[in-house]
């Protein structure tokens, strides 16, 4: 479904991806785990075409990313969902304008029937009735919630998730793992998830990618990773600072 | 091996580049017709009718003082009834669309550059696009249509009330006669010089939505990004109108054979 070859990224004279390369199949959870700043948002926007590399390939179902125009890939991208780390609202909208946008934009349906689907999915993210509240008058999960919504509405193939944990506490965190496993499972998608809580990746996971050092440094199940000796995994799963690392 | 010596050149050229491609992103997508009429009637009420206030005050008092300035001299040489004159073809075809343009740049510019800067850097503009939706049709279409419609039909607005506020001021503050002042102004002034007021609020609105829409998508990092964005808008369109102005004068002038 998702294949990634040789991707490499710099950002001027700062490298964040060199030589990326993996594998997605159709219907898999996979959770991409790495340090802050390593690069894991960057490489999931290269997924869905928000950026183009500077060179190596992204593939989705056999299409080649690289190259396409902007107008081009609109097509490639009704294949996809994606979460927003801050949930990225339309702020001017309401949350039934927000969920319902694509179907809006698209023009195909009648209101009657949007707003059916749109109290649907408001319902599957245990959020019923906020069609008429605004995006500042929501809590930070509720937002991710709605930001969800409005991702699956279409009911896409591929769903991408960038931290969706991040910021939240660790009930409402447990709960939007619920969901996005709700989600896959429901509609039957292809699950990309890129975050840096490790309770979240196991529970996710169906495969873990670990982004070190700008590529893929480690791949297993979650099971092998959380059991892996590497030093690098085991002090990212075990969450320990060396004092004599310089972090920020 | 760069192109240009100086580094300054080089970013300025290639910047005038992306804004050339969005104006033509955006004329393509416009001539596609596939409007977002709820977005564009929005953006036509905030560019058309909340900018009245600002736009009507501009106008009349330009109007006056242009008179007041203009009798001041022509009183000398006893041409007092050519003052209405003056001011009737100085703002139709100049200080009506430019300044009117300048105040909306100042105005709206700024607000579309924040707008979308905001959206930028909340990944807003990210999540329209993950949204199989082009930026350039809902956001920069909207815009750049509500601005060439609104600002010929706000420079009218000015133009209109300041000939009106000129001609309160000859008549009632500098005592010329109201009859001969008025049929000067009717004499002197032609339909060509309202023609190129209007063309030229028609361009001009389009460089303050293209400016804006560019800034404002092309927007850097954090709250800095957006308040550079915002000042660069207003500064480059600012600066766009006055510097195409000289050269639209020039055009239009030779176009309707008046020079």
């Amino acid at each position: 479904m998702i294949e990634v070859r040789e991707l490499r990224r710099s950002f001027g004279p700062h490298r964040v991806l060199d030589g990326v390369t993996f594998r997605i199949e159709k219907g898999e959870s996979v959770v991409i785990i790495g340090r802050s700043g390593s690069g894991k948002s960057v490489l999931l926007k290269h997924l869905i075409g928000l950026q183009q590399p500077d060179s190596g390939d992204v593939l989705i179902a056999g299409e080649n990313l690289r190259g396409l125009s902007e107008r081009e890939l609109i097509r490639v991208r009704r294949r996809f969902g994606m979460l927003f780390q801050g949930a990225a609202l339309f702020d001017s909208l309401t949350v039934a304008e927000n969920v319902a946008f694509a179907f809006r934009r698209d023009g195909s349906l009648t209101e009657r029937v949007i707003a059916e689907r749109v109290a649907e999915m408001l319902e599957m993210v245990d959020l019923p009735g906020i069609e008429d509240k605004k995006p500042s008058e929501l809590s930070g999960g509720m937002r991710k919630r709605v930001g969800l919504a409005r991702a699956i509405i279409y009911r896409p193939e591929i769903v991408l998730y960038d931290e969706p944990t991040t910021g939240l506490d660790p009930i409402v965190a447990d709960s939007i793992d619920q969901l996005i496993l709700r989600v896959r499972d429901r509609i039957q998608t292809t699950t990309v998830v890129v975050t840096h809580d490790m309770r979240s990746a196991r529970r996710i996971g169906q495969r873990i990618l670990m982004l070190h050092d700008k590529r893929i440094y480690a791949a297993g199940t979650p099971e092998e990773i959380f059991a892996s000796a590497d030093p690098v995994v085991r002090q990212f799963v075990e969450g320990v600072s060396n004092p004599k690392e310089v972090y920020f | 091996m760069t192109l240009f010596p100086n580094r300054f050149v080089e970013e300025w050229i290639e910047g005038l580049g992306r804004l050339v491609l969005l104006a033509k992103e955006a004329v393509a997508s416009l001539l596609t017709f596939k409007i977002a009429w709820r977005d564009l009637i929005y953006q036509i009420y905030f560019v058309g009718v909340k900018s009245q206030s600002v736009v009507l005050t501009t106008g009349a008092f330009t109007g006056m003082v242009l008179a007041t300035q203009t009798y001041l001299q022509f009183h000398k040489v006893k041409m007092d009834t050519a003052t209405l004159a003056v001011v009737s073809v100085g703002m139709c075809s100049e200080l009506g669309p430019v300044l009117t343009s300048l105040m909306v740049a100042g105005r709206v510019g700024a607000a579309i550059a924040a707008e979308l800067g905001t959206m930028r850097v909340t990944e807003q503009i990210d999540a329209l696009r993950t949204l199989a939706t082009h930026p350039v049709d809902y956001l920069v279409v909207p815009r750049l249509l509500a601005l060439i419609i609104a600002l010929p039909v706000l420079t009218l607005e000015a133009v209109t009330l300041g000939i009106g506020a000129g001609h309160a001021v000859s008549t009632y503050l500098l005592g010329i006669d109201p009859v001969w002042s008025w049929y000067h102004m009717q004499h002197y002034t032609t339909t060509d010089d309202l023609i190129m007021g209007l063309t030229k609020a028609f361009i001009f609105g389009g460089i303050i939505a293209i400016v804006g829409c560019y800034k404002g998508l092309g927007c850097g990092e954090g709250a800095e990004g957006v308040g550079r964005a915002t000042t660069e808008a207003v500064v480059y369109a600012s600066i766009g109108i006055l510097i195409t102005n000289f050269f639209l004068t020039l055009a239009l002038a030779r176009l309707l054979n008046v020079l």
